[in-house]
C-alpha cells in the first residue's frame, strides 16, 4: 500500500485514569514514550491498566463524566481526542467491531467520519481491503463473514483511516487458529506498507513476538501503575519469562503445567450417537452425519474450524436441542428411569445427567450472588438446606471462588465467570458434562486451572465432552478426538 | 428478500428500486391523510387505487401474502369487534349482553376493515424493500437529520440479530440450568432483564468501536455513498399524494366523508 502516513510517537506523562463507576485507579503515574515506527507488546497481569492505557491512546474513554484523569497523554504532542485519525484500534469482539451492513461501507465508515471526500474514499477501501487480503465484494454482508474475517475488515477500516499508529487489544483472542494467524499476517503486511507505531495487547504472544521489536510489561503496585520491564523481546522475556507466565502471560518456552495421564481406561457408554446430522434451525443441517459414544471417565475433544458446528453438535449431544436427523441416545446406565432421548427429559431430569457450560458466561448467570448462582441447580433439585450449603460451600473452595462469594456474578472477572459457569454445572453432580470452548480467551492461569479440574472430573469417571479449536487443551486432557468440518 | 450475501435488496419492478426516502415518504401521503376519517368510501377508493402499486411494488406472491397476513387477520377481526361493539346507530340487528349491531356499528365495521388494509398493505409492501444504509443515507444527506443520530441507529439496528441469538442462548442455558419446566411468564421476564443488560453492554462496546474509527468527532463528515434522488422518485412520492388526494375527494362528494376530528355526524 503506497501511503503518505507518518509514523506517530505516543507518550504518557505521569497519566492516570479512574472510571467513575469504580473507586480504585485503573491506571495511576504511568509515564512512557513509544517512538514512530515502533512495534511494541505491552504485557501485564489481568488488572495492570493495560487496556485502559491503550483505549486512552485511542481516545475512546471518553470525558470527564466517564472518568477522572492525570497526567497527560499525548499523540504527536496533541491530545487523543484532538489527534483524531492518528490512531486507529482494533478490539477482542468480531460482533461488535463490525458497524455497519456492507464490507465496503464498514471499511469506509472512518474515512467518512474524517470528513475524507467521497472520490478519495472509494480507492482507499480497496487498497484497504488488498491489505488485509480480505478479497470479498464491496456489497457482501458483514454479517456472512466468518470472526477472523471480521478481524480483518476492522483492521482494514482501521487501514483506510492511514493512521499514524495502530492499536490492537486482544485482537485474535476470539479466532481459530486459521483465523489468528490471517489476522498476524494482515497486521504484519500492513506494517511493512505503512511503516505505522504498533501497539498490541495478547496474552497469546508467540503470535506476535516475531513482528514485535519492544516489549512492555506493566504491573500495579501501590504507587500506581509501573513498566516492571521495558526492552527487546529477547532481554524481557529472558529476565522475566518465568514471572511473566506465573502471573498469566503465555510465554514461549514456560508452558502450562499440565495434568497427568487419565489412570483408567474410560468406563460404561452414556450416550451413543448413530447417523445423527445437527442443526441449529429446523431443515438446515449445518453437520454431520455422525456416529460416536461417550464414555464415563473419558474426555470426547470436539474440534474443527469456526462456524463448522461444533457447538451444535455439543448443544444436540446435551438434550439442549433436538437431532436434526438420526438419534441421540442415553443408555441406562445415564438415563435411569428417563426417556432415552435427552431432549425430551425434563429440565430438572438433565441436572444430574447432563450439565453445559455454553460459551459465553453472561448467557448463563441466573442469581444475584456468587453463592446463589451455585444453589440454583441444586434448588432445582429440591435438595435440603443443609446439603446445598455443603456442596456450594466445596465448589466455592475448589473453584478459588470464595473470596467472591457475595460479589454479583456480573462484576467478576472473565476468568472468574467462566470457573463460576463451570462450577454451578457441578454443583448438580452430573455424570456427563458438555463444555463450549472452556478456555476461550483466558490467560494461562485459569486455562491451567480449567484443564486441571476437567482432568480431575474425567478421573472421578464424569463423561466430558469439550469443544476446541484449542489443541493444547486437548492435548492435555487426552481427548479423544471428533473432527467436525465444513 | 434481502440477500444475504449482500445484504441489498434484489428485486423487479419500478418501485422496489426507488430510493428509500421517496418509498417512506410515499407510505406516509398514503396513511396519514386516510387517519383523519372512518369512512368505507375513502378507504375503499384509496384501497383499490393502491392496487398497481401493491403489484408493481417487487414482492412475489408468496412474500406478498407472508409479509401482509397480520394485516389481513388484523381486519377482519377489528371489524368484528366493533360490529359488536361499537357506537349504536339505525336499526338494531341483534341485541345480546352488551353486544348491539347495529347500522351504524356495520358500517364502522366496513370501513375500519378496509381502512386497515389501505393504510397498512402499501405500508408493509413499501418498506419491505426499503435497505436501511439507503434510508440512512437518505435521512443524513437529504433530510439533513444528524448523523450521530441516523448512523448511530444504523449500526444499532445491526446488533437485533445478534439480541435474537442472544435469547436462544438465554432460553438454553436456562434448560441446561434445571429451571425451565415451569414459570413460563417469570422465566420471560428473567430472559427479557439478562438480553436488555446484555444488549446495554454490546451497546457500549459498538460505540467504543465507532469511536475508535472517528466518530462522534467535532470535524464535518463525508458520505461515501451518494444519496440519489431522480425523476422517477418524485413520481412516486405524487402517485402517493394522488392517491389520499382523490380518495378524500369522493368522499367528500359523495358526503360520506367522517372527519375524526371534527363534530360527529
Amino acid at each position: 500500500m503506497t501511503s503518505p502516513t507518518t509514523p506517530a510517537t505516543l507518550e504518557a506523562h505521569g497519566w492516570g485514569w479512574r472510571y467513575a463507576t469504580r473507586l480504585r485507579w485503573a491506571v495511576r503515574e504511568v509515564d512512557l514514550r513509544i517512538e514512530p515506527g515502533e512495534r511494541v507488546l505491552l504485557l501485564g497481569a489481568s488488572g495492570s491498566g493495560k487496556s485502559t492505557l491503550l483505549q486512552g491512546f485511542g481516545g475512546v474513554l471518553g470525558g470527564a463524566d466517564e472518568g477522572e484523569t492525570h497526567g497527560a497523554l499525548r499523540v504527536d504532542g496533541r491530545a487523543p481526542t484532538e489527534a483524531r485519525g492518528r490512531v486507529g484500534m482494533v478490539l477482542q469482539d468480531p460482533d461488535t467491531q463490525t458497524i455497519l451492513a456492507r464490507v465496503g461501507d464498514d471499511v469506509a465508515f472512518g474515512c467518512e467520519n474524517l470528513g475524507v471526500p467521497r472520490e478519495e474514499i472509494w480507492p482507499r477501501v480497496r487498497q484497504a481491503l488488498d491489505a488485509v487480503e480480505l478479497d470479498v465484494a464491496l456489497d457482501r454482508s458483514t454479517a456472512a463473514l466468518s470472526g477472523g474475517q471480521k478481524q480483518r475488515l476492522a483492521l482494514a477500516g482501521v487501514l483506510a483511516m492511514r493512521p499514524g499508529a495502530i492499536l490492537l487489544d486482544e485482537p485474535t483472542a476470539n479466532l481459530d487458529p486459521q483465523g489468528v494467524a490471517d489476522v498476524r499476517d494482515a497486521v504484519s503486511a500492513a506494517l511493512d506498507a505503512t511503516g505505522a507505531t504498533l501497539v498490541v495487547i495478547e496474552h497469546r504472544i508467540d503470535i506476535w513476538l516475531p513482528l514485535v521489536t519492544r516489549v512492555i510489561v506493566l504491573g500495579a503496585d501501590p504507587a500506581g501503575t509501573v513498566v516492571l520491564a521495558d526492552g527487546t523481546p529477547e532481554q524481557v522475556l529472558g529476565a522475566r519469562g518465568a514471572e511473566l507466565a506465573a502471573s498469566g502471560v503465555w510465554v514461549p518456552g514456560h508452558p502450562p503445567v499440565v495434568p497427568p495421564a487419565p489412570a483408567q481406561r474410560p468406563g460404561e457408554t452414556l450416550i451413543e450417537a448413530r447417523g445423527l446430522t445437527v442443526a441449529r434451525r429446523r431443515g438446515l443441517a449445518i453437520a454431520g452425519p455422525f456416529d460416536l459414544d461417550v464414555r464415563a471417565g473419558e474426555v470426547v475433544g470436539v474440534t474443527g474450524p469456526n462456524g463448522a458446528g461444533k457447538s451444535t453438535l455439543g448443544l444436540t449431544l446435551a438434550g439442549l436441542i433436538p437431532a436434526e436427523s438420526g438419534s441421540v441416545t442415553a443408555l441406562p446406565a445415564l438415563a435411569s428411569d428417563e426417556k432415552a432421548d435427552p431432549f425430551r427429559w425434563s429440565s430438572r431430569a438433565l441436572l444430574t445427567r447432563i450439565a453445559t457450560v455454553l460459551q459465553t458466561p453472561e448467557h448463563q448467570l441466573l442469581a444475584t450472588t456468587v453463592r446463589d448462582e451455585l444453589s440454583v441447580g441444586p434448588r432445582a433439585l429440591r435438595l435440603s438446606a443443609e446439603e446445598i450449603a455443603t456442596r456450594t460451600d466445596e465448589l466455592l473452595a475448589r473453584l478459588r471462588l470464595a473470596s467472591v462469594a457475595d460479589a454479583n456474578p456480573y462484576t467478576l472477572s472473565g476468568g472468574e465467570k467462566r470457573r463460576l459457569t463451570v462450577a454451578a454445572a457441578l454443583a448438580t453432580r452430573p455424570r456427563m458434562l458438555v463444555l463450549d470452548e472452556p478456555t476461550f480467551g483466558q490467560d494461562a492461569t485459569t486455562w491451567a486451572e480449567l484443564v486441571g479440574l476437567i482432568a480431575r472430573l474425567r478421573d472421578e469417571g464424569t463423561a466430558v465432552v469439550a469443544i476446541s479449536h484449542d489443541e493444547a487443551v486437548l492435548d492435555a486432557l487426552h481427548a479423544r478426538r471428533v473432527v467436525v468440518g465444513r | 428478500m434481502i440477500d444475504p450475501l449482500t445484504a441489498r435488496p434484489d428485486r423487479p419492478g419500478p418501485i422496489a428500486g426507488r430510493a428509500a426516502l421517496a418509498k417512506l415518504a410515499a407510505a406516509l401521503l398514503i396513511a396519514l391523510p386516510l387517519v383523519l376519517s372512518i369512512d368505507v368510501v375513502s378507504a375503499s377508493v384509496a384501497l383499490l387505487l393502491e392496487i398497481p402499486l401493491l403489484l408493481l411494488a417487487g414482492l412475489g406472491a408468496r412474500e406478498f401474502w407472508t409479509r401482509t397476513a397480520v394485516l389481513w387477520i388484523a381486519a377482519p377481526l377489528g371489524a368484528v369487534t366493533i360490529a359488536l361493539y361499537g357506537a349504536t346507530s339505525g336499526t338494531i340487528h341483534l341485541e345480546w349482553f352488551v353486544i348491539r349491531i347495529s347500522d351504524g356499528s356495520l358500517a364502522l365495521a366496513a370501513a375500519t376493515a378496509v381502512r386497515v388494509l389501505a393504510i397498512g398493505l402499501p405500508a408493509v409492501v413499501l418498506f419491505v424493500t426499503v435497505d436501511p444504509t439507503d434510508l440512512a443515507d437518505g435521512l443524513a444527506q437529504r433530510v439533513r437529520l444528524p448523523a450521530r443520530f441516523v448512523v448511530g441507529a444504523l449500526a444499532g439496528m445491526r446488533m437485533l440479530g445478534l439480541l435474537t441469538e442472544d435469547w436462544r442462548a438465554l432460553a438454553l442455558a436456562r434448560r441446561a440450568r434445571g429451571v425451565a419446566d415451569q414459570g413460563r411468564v417469570r422465566r420471560a421476564l428473567g430472559m427479557a432483564f439478562a438480553l436488555f443488560v446484555l444488549a446495554i453492554r454490546r451497546g457500549s462496546s459498538l460505540a467504543t468501536a465507532m469511536e475508535a474509527r472517528g466518530f462522534g468527532g467535532t470535524g464535518p463528515r463525508s458520505w461515501a455513498r451518494e444519496s440519489t434522488w431522480d425523476r422517477r422518485d418524485t413520481l412516486l412520492v405524487i402517485v402517493a399524494a394522488i392517491i389520499p388526494a382523490i380518495a378524500i375527494a369522493v368522499a367528500v362528494l359523495t358526503g360520506a366523508w367522517n372527519f375524526i376530528l371534527g363534530p360527529t355526524a
